[in-house]
């Protein structure tokens, strides 16, 4: 077909940015016009400034796709990033939803540049607001999620990712973007030391289905062997539903963290020091060495913890010497830290240099804690409704039910049948 | 010192036997000696002791009959003993018959650090071997004392070849009378062949060949009397062996004849099957079978245990694994069982304290019958397992009465000093046994109950939490699942 040239497309675009019909006319058209815009990528520029990013979203998007996919354009126009940011502000999501692939390879080429300029701070604001309008629900995974996340890593601006992290997901459309989504979750959350939320992440990268290891899983088990042993002292056996290839690989990928694990679990602080020593530059190299020294402080602190269990007041020296301390004074240190922390209840007497362990003082009485029982239970009702309506929904598939049918033993007539014979 | 007139031993009762002294050469020993010898030739249980004798020696004597496999207490309670604990083998071994006598003591021989005690128990063996046609044990003997115990306990090649020509002849013939049985297809005979060929074997010392004919005989059985006899020659055979997963086998075997079993028999079956129990540390399980032996165990079981040993064996597994109403049903109001106890009293007397929370004695007891238990063949793995399990117990015990304890009267009750009561008390409570808490700067012991609605709040909190987590997982993957499903559906046309 004949090359129709930009002032063409851009003359259909203005003409046919009005209802629906409209617009997917317009969209038809355009996808035959792909080429030649891609041809003509340096001229786009000066177009674009004829459009309106708001009204013509569909038609603006095209040829910014063309204009950005040119990697010389990129380079030249100092107002690449002001333009994209422009873009997205103003878009209008319906008409985003009919180009979804564009409007990524746009929000990607723009994190590139953003990273390459070194400036990833200034990407989080526009790609949160691209992220709303992509999705179709605030349960559905994009492939932007991910770089958000890395956005947000690269510039420290972790409590940025938690508003998007606190959503919950449900649909995704790509496998693989589930494990960079989880595995940036998780390395957010260990900033922000919420390590009950960073190993839920990360637990999800490693049970994932996944038919080939990938290195996202080798990277993702590393820091959650680490993490666990900061959550609850040991790693935990892989479940049930992990799928086989992670179960018998992961494990020979990642031996000088299981060997720390191991060492870990004797107890002594000595033997971790040297674990961790022999296996330094392998910690570094996976910078994972921050973390790895808060395992190291979480041994005193289990250690501490295992003597609120048996002793209602012990000196500060009892302590340092059963939690392997140097000095009096640094076990006063830690015990402080902890109570700080709320890892313990405790009053520290140092006239007498005695600690005295108390109860939780957690009464389960208070209004705000009937509020958040209420919460959860909730919270918990919804969750297993959508879990039964899941269940209902795959019973009445018929590729499940084919599959039941053929597996069910040879019946005699007198047995309900389960299944019925259509499915066969 | 005084007689004791009866039975029982108590702790200060033999003052001046000086174990430097050798038995065999006292005159006066060997008069008791004798005595010994007669009344356990003539089968009698001595229950309690008749004073008949004055002197300090022969004392010794009738006492070690009442409780021969207990140690010589005297000798223990420092009177400059050369060497600390002097079992008294002779006694000990003269409680037993048979192949387990030799055993017991060659391993008496390898365990004990005393070497006169050892030569004694070596002697002894030989003596015994001598009797008997093991060509083989005896070399071994023989071997093991070197020559130390002068030219009549050296080697003696005639009579071993002797002996070893004589097992060739008596194979032969055996075998060849088998064939002929066999041939003959009489049931009886042929089993009484196999039965003599295995008989032949066990005094030769090859078990394994023994067991073998043992349980071959099985199929010729056509009485119960037959079965039984082949269940009770095949639990000798392995407990000698030590494959104590076929004596809870045959002891099963032997239960099930639809006959009624004679009570000897019975009691020989359960002391079988505590036995196996024991070796296979089920100290329950061990105890429970101990206890119910009867009285008519007497000696007839003596080519494998002794009723002391029953004794020694149902009391201190029971005390290691009952709890005080087992412990007082089973054991304290058992009357069969007291006759047992009788017969070693250290045991009734620490059982007693044990239940009477006199802990310092009971464990007094039990230190002073520790090292003869390291020297008994069954037993000896399972003492320090026993004592920690009855140490534990009786801490437990103790604190479970009060609300709060003053570490400094526990440690006196227990013998230990605070700092290593606290440490015990640390493993135990944090073991779950005691509920508990330690003041360590007032060295005081709370109790603590722990408060049932807010565990349980906590509690359920954490299932819903753990509850979310796992259903949003459980989402999340079943999408991806489906993804994959629909992307493998839409490859296939």
């Amino acid at each position: 077909m004949a090359m129709e040239s930009v002032e063409a497309v851009v003359a259909h675009i203005q003409g046919l940015s009005g209802s629906q019909e409209e617009v997917a006319h317009l969209h038809a058209l355009l996808k035959q016009s792909e080429d030649a815009l891609r041809s003509q990528a340096a001229r786009l520029g000066a177009f674009l400034h004829q459009l309106d990013p708001s009204v013509h979203t569909l038609g603006y998007l095209f040829l910014l796709e063309a204009y950005s996919s040119d990697p010389v354009c990129r380079e030249q126009d100092g107002d690449f990033l002001l333009s994209i940011v422009e873009f997205i502000n103003s878009c209008s999501a319906e008409q985003i939803r009919l180009a979804p692939e564009k409007f990524i390879s746009v929000c990607k080429s723009f994190k590139d540049k953003v990273m390459q300029l070194q400036v990833p701070i200034q990407g989080i604001v526009p790609l949160r607001t691209a992220i709303r309008k992509l999705q179709v629900s605030s349960e559905q995974l994009t492939t932007l999620h991910s770089d958000y996340l890395l956005l947000c890593l690269l510039a420290k601006c972790y409590k940025a990712g938690l508003s998007i992290l606190d959503d919950d997901i449900f649909e995704v459309d790509q496998p693989r973007d589930l494990f960079l989504y989880c595995y940036y979750g998780g390395m957010i959350n260990i900033g922000l030391k919420s390590y009950r939320k960073a190993w839920e992440c990360l637990h999800n990268v490693i049970t994932a289905p996944m038919t080939t290891l990938n290195a996202i899983a080798v990277e993702a088990y590393k820091k959650y062997i680490l993490v666990s042993i900061i959550l609850n002292g040991q790693v935990p056996l892989f479940p049930k539903y992990t799928s086989s290839t992670a179960q018998r690989n992961l494990k020979s990928h990642t031996q000088p963290y299981i060997d720390l694990a191991n060492c870990y679990a004797t107890g002594t602080f000595a033997e971790l020091e040297g674990c961790i020593q022999t296996n330094l530059e392998k910690f570094q190299s996976d910078s994972n060495l921050g973390l790895v020294k808060q395992v190291l402080s979480s041994l005193y602190k289990r250690n501490i913890q295992r003597l609120t269990q048996t002793y209602l007041t012990l000196s500060l020296q009892d302590i340092a010497n059963a939690a392997q301390l140097k000095t009096p004074r640094e076990a006063e240190m830690h015990v402080l830290q902890m109570i700080q922390d709320g890892e313990i209840f405790a009053t520290i007497n140092q006239k007498d240099g005695m600690v005295s362990f108390h109860e939780d003082p957690e009464q389960y009485k208070t209004c705000g804690m009937i509020e958040h029982i209420d919460s959860s239970i909730h919270r918990l009702m919804a969750l297993s409704q959508k879990l039964g309506s899941l269940d209902e929904h795959m019973s009445c598939d018929p590729a499940y039910l084919t599959r039941i049918g053929k597996e069910r033993p040879r019946f005699d007539f007198d047995e309900f049948d389960s299944v019925p014979h259509k499915f066969l | 010192m005084g007689a004791v007139s009866d039975g029982r031993v108590s702790l200060t009762a033999r003052g001046s036997k000086s174990s430097a002294v050798h038995r065999s050469q006292h005159p006066a020993i060997l008069l008791g000696f004798c005595e010994a010898i007669l009344s356990w030739n003539s089968r009698s249980r001595v229950k309690t002791r008749v004073a008949t004798m004055d002197d300090d020696d022969d004392d010794d004597e009738a006492m070690r009959s009442n409780g021969g496999a207990v140690d010589d207490l005297s000798s223990r309670a420092g009177k400059g003993a050369a060497g600390g604990e002097l079992m008294d083998v002779e006694a000990y071994a003269a409680l037993y018959t048979g192949r387990t006598k030799v055993a017991r003591l060659l391993f008496i021989a390898g365990r004990c650090g005393n070497e006169a005690m050892q030569l004694e128990a070596l002697r002894m063996a030989h003596d015994e071997i001598k009797k008997g046609e093991d060509s083989h044990l005896y070399r071994e003997v023989t071997a093991k004392i070197g020559g130390r115990l002068g030219p009549r306990y050296a080697l003696d090649q005639s009579w071993a070849d002797t002996v070893d020509r004589r097992a060739e002849v008596r194979k032969e013939k055996l075998e060849n009378e088998l064939t002929g049985y066999k041939t003959n297809l009489i049931k009886e005979s042929i089993r009484m062949g196999f039965n003599d060929l295995a008989d032949y074997f066990y005094d030769h010392g090859q078990l394994g060949d023994a067991f073998k004919n043992y349980v071959r005989t099985r199929d010729y059985c056509t009485t119960s009397k037959h079965i039984i006899h082949m269940c009770l020659s095949v639990i000798l055979v392995s407990i000698e062996l030590g494959q104590f997963t076929h004596v809870s086998n045959y002891v099963s075997k032997a239960e099930q004849t639809p006959e009624q079993l004679d009570l000897v028999t019975h009691s020989k079956l359960r002391c079988a099957a505590g036995l196996a129990y024991l070796e296979t540390k089920k100290y329950k399980l061990a105890a429970r079978k101990f206890l119910e032996t009867g009285p008519e165990l007497g000696n007839n079981y003596t080519d494998m245990i002794a009723p002391q040993d029953v004794a020694i064996y149902g009391g201190l597994c029971a005390l290691a694994s009952f709890d005080r109403t087992e412990l007082k049903n089973k054991v304290l109001d058992n009357i069969n069982f007291r006759n047992f106890l009788e017969l070693v009293p250290e045991v009734r007397e620490l059982i007693n304290d044990f239940y009477a929370s006199r802990y310092a004695s009971c464990l007094e007891y039990l230190e002073n019958l520790k090292p003869n238990l390291l020297l008994d063949i069954h037993l000896h793995d399972h003492v320090e397992t026993l004592y920690t399990e009855i140490r534990h117990k009786a801490i437990i015990q103790y604190t479970h009465p009060f609300i709060s304890v003053d570490l400094h009267m526990m440690a006196g009750a227990f013998k230990t000093n605070v700092a290593g009561l606290e440490k015990e008390l640390e493993a135990l409570i944090a073991d779950n046994q005691i509920q508990a808490r330690i003041d360590s700067h007032n060295k005081i012991l709370y109790a603590r109950h722990a408060d049932q609605r807010n565990a349980t709040f906590q509690r359920a909190l954490q299932t819903g939490i753990e509850f979310e987590r796992d259903v949003r997982a459980v989402l999340v993957r079943a999408n991806l699942i489906k993804q994959e499903s629909i992307l493998k559906a839409a490859k296939k046309p």
